[in-house]
C-alpha cells in the first residue's frame, strides 16, 4: 500500500515539478533546421543518382542504336566512330597498361617510402619529410601531364631508349608519371596502416632477437596488410580515372596494342577528347562516351567497394 | 651467397646456429638489414628527387634567351615614343594606316574600336603592326652554361634579331588575356576564370558541406538511409573527376540550358557552356571532400561541451549554432581550403563541360564562356613548338604558386586556431 503509493509519487513527479512540458513544445524552427540539414547531407545520393541515371540513359540510345550492339562493343577490338565501329578493347587495354606501369612504380616506392618513415626514420624525420610528400599530392594532374610530355619521354625514355623507338606519345611515360603521383597516395595510406600497429607487437619481436629489418617486414608488414591492400586498391582506381596524364601523354587516337612505347589512348583520354571538341548532342559520338564513362564508373566502383571489403575482411583488430 | 644459406627458411625447423655459424649468422643478417634500409631510404629519395626535377623543369622552361625579330621598328611607327605612352586614338590611327582596309572593318566589327579598351588596340598593335616575333627560345640551363653558342647560332642565322633574356612569367603574362601568339598571351582572363568558378563552387559546396556534416555527425541516428548516404559519400569521393565532368555536360549543360545560359534571365548569346554550369559541376565534385573534412572537424570537439549546453536548457540547433561549429572552426576553415585547391587544379571535368581553351576577352557574368588557368596549361602544353612550352610552363607557376599559397594558410590556420581540449 505504502509501497504503491511512492511508486505513484515517483511516477507523477517529473510532471508535477514541471509545470509546462518542455519535451512537447512544438519548435517549428528546430524541425525546419533538420530538414534541411537532412537536405543538405542527402544531396550526394542526387549525385550518385543523377549519374547513373544520366550514364544508363545515355548509354541506352547508344547501345540501342542500329550501329552498335552489345556483343561488339565488348568483343571486337577497333574503336572508329567515323565507320561506326566500336570494340572498347583498345581504349580498355591501354587503361589497364598504363595503369598497372603506374602500380609498378608506386607500390614498390610508396610502400618502401611508407616502411621508412614509420620504422626507420626518426620523428623530426618523418615531420618534414611527410609534408614534402605530400605537396607531390598536391600538384594538379596536368602539370604532372605537361612533365610527362616535356621531360619523361625526351630526357628519361628516348635518351635512355633511343629516339627513335619511343614516340613522342607513349603509355610508358604517362604510366610512369602517373606512379610519381599516386606514389603519395600509396605512402600516406600504407604509413597510417604501419604506424596503427601496436608498439607490443614490435617490442615482442625485437626480445626474440629479431633486426630491425626482419621485425618491419615480417612482423609489422603483416599486420598492416589490410592497410596496404586498400592502399593498392585505391591507388588502382586513380590510376584508372586519371585524365590529364594520359591525355597529354598517352597520345590521341584509340590503337590496339600491348607495346607501352607506342601512342594508344585511354577510356578518360578518349572522352576529355572527344568531348571537347564540338559535338552534337544527337551523334553517336557524344552517346558513346557515355557508354566509356559507364564502363569507367563500374571498375572505380568496384575496386572502391573491394578496398573497402579488403580492410574489413583482413584487418587485425588489437587490443 | 653466404647470406642465403644463412637464412633460417631454408633451414629445418627448430635448427640453432651454432659455434662460429652464430657470428655469421648475425653478421648476414645486420648486411641484409642495411640493404634493405638503404632500399626504404631510396624509394623515398626517388620520390622527393621526382619532385625537384618536377620543379626544375619547370623554372627551366620559364626562363632564358630568346630572339626577337620585328616586321617593323616600333620607334619608326610612333617618332621614338613608347607605344605604352599613346592615346587609344593615336594607336588605332596607326593600325588603320598599316593593315588591310577589310582586316580593320573585321576588328571593328567583332567589337567597334569605340568600346575597344586601349589594352586591347594595344594588343591589335603589337600584334599586326610591330609583329615582334620571336624565332628562338632557349631554356634556362643552356642560356647560363652556352652563352656563346646560344649568340654564334642566332647572329648566324637570325641576323635581324635581338637576343634578350626573358622570363615568360612577368606583369604582362599576368594580366593580358589569351592570345595566338605566345609572347602576347597571357593568363590574365584565366585567372579571372578560375576565381568565378571557385566562387560559385564555393557559394554552394561551403554552406551545404558544413550542413551535410552537420546533419551526419550530430544529427542522423543510426538508421539504414544515414548508413547509406555514409557510404555513398565515401564512394563519391573515389568517383573519377572525369564522371563528373559527363554529369555536369549531361545535367547542367544540356538539361538545364535554359538556366546554365541565362536564356531564363534574357541573356541570348551563350549556351550552357559557362561559368555556371562549371561551378556547379565543380561544387558537386568537391561536395564529398567538404563533408569528410567537415565530419573530422565536429568529431574533434568534445562531447563534453555539447552536454554542458543542453544541460543548460540549448536546443539542438543552438548547441550545434553556438558551440559545436564555432569549436570546430579551425577544422572546416582548413577542410574548405583544401577543396579549393582541389577545385583550383581540377582540370578534366572542365574540359568535357567545354571551357573554351581560346577565349581572347574576360568574363563578366556567370553567363559567359571562360577559361581556367589549368585549361590553359593543357592547351598550351599540347601545342607543338618551345615558346606555347614556356608559356605553359609560366602558368604552372602560377598556379603552384597560387595553390603552394592556399596550403600554407591552411597549416597556419589549423596551427593557430588549434585548441587544445
Amino acid at each position: 500500500m505504502e509501497q504503491e503509493a511512492r511508486v505513484a509519487v515517483e511516477r507523477s513527479t517529473p510532471l508535477s515539478i514541471s509545470p509546462i512540458n518542455l519535451r512537447g513544445k512544438p519548435r517549428f524552427g528546430e524541425n525546419v533546421i533538420e530538414i534541411i540539414v537532412f537536405v543538405c547531407g542527402a544531396i550526394s545520393i542526387f549525385t550518385t543518382t543523377a549519374i547513373v541515371i544520366v550514364l544508363f540513359q545515355e548509354a541506352w540510345l547508344f547501345f540501342g542504336s542500329p550501329e552498335v550492339d552489345l556483343a561488339e562493343f565488348f568483343g571486337t577490338t577497333t574503336w572508329q566512330p567515323e565507320t561506326g565501329r566500336f570494340g572498347i578493347w583498345p581504349l580498355m587495354t591501354s587503361t589497364l597498361i598504363t595503369s598497372i606501369i603506374a602500380l609498378m612504380v608506386a607500390v614498390p616506392l610508396g610502400l618502401g617510402a611508407a616502411i621508412y618513415l614509420s620504422e626507420y626514420a626518426s620523428p623530426q624525420a618523418r615531420g618534414y619529410l611527410k609534408p614534402i610528400l605530400e605537396v607531390l599530392a598536391g600538384v594538379p594532374t596536368v602539370v604532372y601531364g605537361y612533365f610527362a610530355l616535356t621531360f619523361v619521354t625526351p630526357v628519361i625514355l628516348q635518351g635512355l631508349l633511343g629516339k627513335g623507338n619511343v614516340e613522342i606519345y607513349n603509355m610508358l611515360s604517362a604510366g610512369l608519371t602517373m606512379g610519381i603521383m599516386i606514389l603519395p597516395l600509396v605512402a600516406s595510406i600504407s604509413e597510417d596502416a604501419l604506424s596503427a600497429v601496436p608498439r607490443a607487437l614490435r617490442e615482442g619481436a625485437y626480445g626474440l632477437g629479431a633486426t630491425r629489418l626482419e621485425t618491419s617486414l615480417r612482423i609489422v608488414v603483416p599486420a598492416a596488410l589490410s592497410g596496404i591492400l586498400a592502399a593498392v586498391i585505391v591507388a588502382m582506381s586513380r590510376a584508372v580515372g586519371e585524365t590529364m596524364i594520359v591525355a597529354l601523354a598517352a597520345g590521341a587516337g584509340p590503337r590496339f596494342t600491348f607495346n607501352p612505347l607506342q601512342a594508344a589512348e585511354t577510356m578518360t583520354g578518349h572522352i576529355a577528347r572527344i568531348s571537347g571538341g564540338d559535338i552534337s548532342y544527337a551523334s553517336i559520338q557524344y552517346t558513346s562516351i557515355f557508354a566509356i564513362a559507364l564502363v569507367l564508373f563500374f571498375m572505380t566502383l568496384l575496386l572502391n567497394l573491394l578496398s573497402g571489403w579488403v580492410v574489413r575482411r583482413f584487418r587485425e583488430v588489437y587490443e | 651467397m653466404s647470406a642465403q644459406s644463412m637464412d633460417q627458411r631454408d633451414r629445418p625447423t627448430g635448427y640453432l646456429p651454432e659455434g662460429a655459424d652464430i657470428n655469421r649468422n648475425i653478421a648476414a643478417r645486420r648486411l641484409r638489414g642495411a640493404i634493405w634500409q638503404a632500399i626504404f631510404v631510396s624509394s623515398l629519395i626517388i620520390g622527393l628527387l621526382a619532385l625537384a626535377t618536377l620543379i626544375y623543369t619547370i623554372v627551366d622552361d620559364t626562363f632564358g634567351y630568346i630572339a626577337v625579330q620585328t616586321k617593323v621598328d616600333p620607334e619608326e611607327l610612333t617618332g621614338g615614343r613608347p607605344l605604352e605612352e599613346l592615346s587609344k586614338e593615336e594607336l588605332i590611327e596607326i593600325l588603320r594606316a598599316n593593315v588591310p582596309a577589310g582586316l580593320f572593318r573585321r576588328f571593328d566589327r567583332d567589337e567597334p574600336f569605340s568600346e575597344r579598351s586601349k589594352e586591347s588596340v594595344l594588343q591589335l598593335v603589337e600584334e599586326r603592326v610591330v609583329g615582334r616575333e620571336v624565332v628562338a627560345a632557349y631554356k634556362l640551363t643552356e642560356s647560363l652554361l652556352e652563352r656563346e653558342r646560344i649568340e654564334a647560332t642566332v647572329r648566324e642565322r637570325f641576323p635581324r634579331a635581338k637576343l634578350e633574356f626573358h622570363s615568360w612569367i612577368n606583369r604582362e603574362f599576368l594580366t593580358r588575356p589569351m592570345s595566338s601568339v605566345p609572347l602576347l598571351a597571357g593568363v590574365g582572363n584565366a585567372i579571372l576564370g578560375s576565381l568565378w568558378v571557385i566562387a560559385i563552387t564555393m557559394l554552394l559546396a561551403i554552406p551545404i558541406g558544413i550542413l551535410g556534416g552537420v546533419y551526419l555527425e550530430e544529427y542522423a541516428s543510426d538508421t539504414w538511409y544515414y548508413r547509406l548516404i555514409e557510404t555513398n559519400i565515401n564512394n563519391l569521393a573515389g568517383v573519377p573527376s572525369i564522371i563528373y565532368g559527363i554529369l555536369g555536360l549531361a545535367v547542367f549543360v544540356r538539361a538545364l540550358e535554359a538556366l546554365t545560359s541565362g536564356a531564363m534571365f534574357g541573356v541570348t548569346d551563350s549556351n550552357g557552356r559557362t561559368i555556371l554550369s562549371a561551378g556547379l559541376t565543380m561544387a558537386l565534385l568537391v561536395l564529398p571532400l567538404m563533408i569528410i573534412n567537415v565530419r573530422e572537424a565536429i568529431r574533434a570537439v568534445p562531447q563534453s561541451l555539447r552536454q554542458a549546453s543542453y544541460g543548460l536548457g540549448a536546443t539542438k540547433w543552438q548547441t550545434v549554432w553556438h558551440h559545436v561549429l564555432p569549436n570546430a572552426l579551425p577544422g572546416i576553415l582548413t577542410g574548405t581550403i583544401l577543396s579549393v585547391s582541389r577545385a583550383m587544379g581540377e582540370t578534366a571535368p572542365l574540359i568535357v563541360i567545354g571551357a573554351s581553351t581560346f577565349v581572347v576577352f574576360f568574363p563578366d557574368s556567370v553567363f559567359d564562356k571562360f577559361t581556367v588557368i589549368p585549361i590553359q596549361i593543357y592547351n598550351w602544353t599540347s601545342q607543338p613548338g618551345a615558346q606555347f612550352r614556356s608559356i605553359a610552363a609560366a602558368a604552372i607557376i602560377v598556379l603552384l604558386v597560387t595553390l603552394l599559397a592556399l596550403n600554407a594558410t591552411a597549416i597556419l590556420l589549423r596551427n593557430r586556431l588549434r585548441r587544445n581540449y
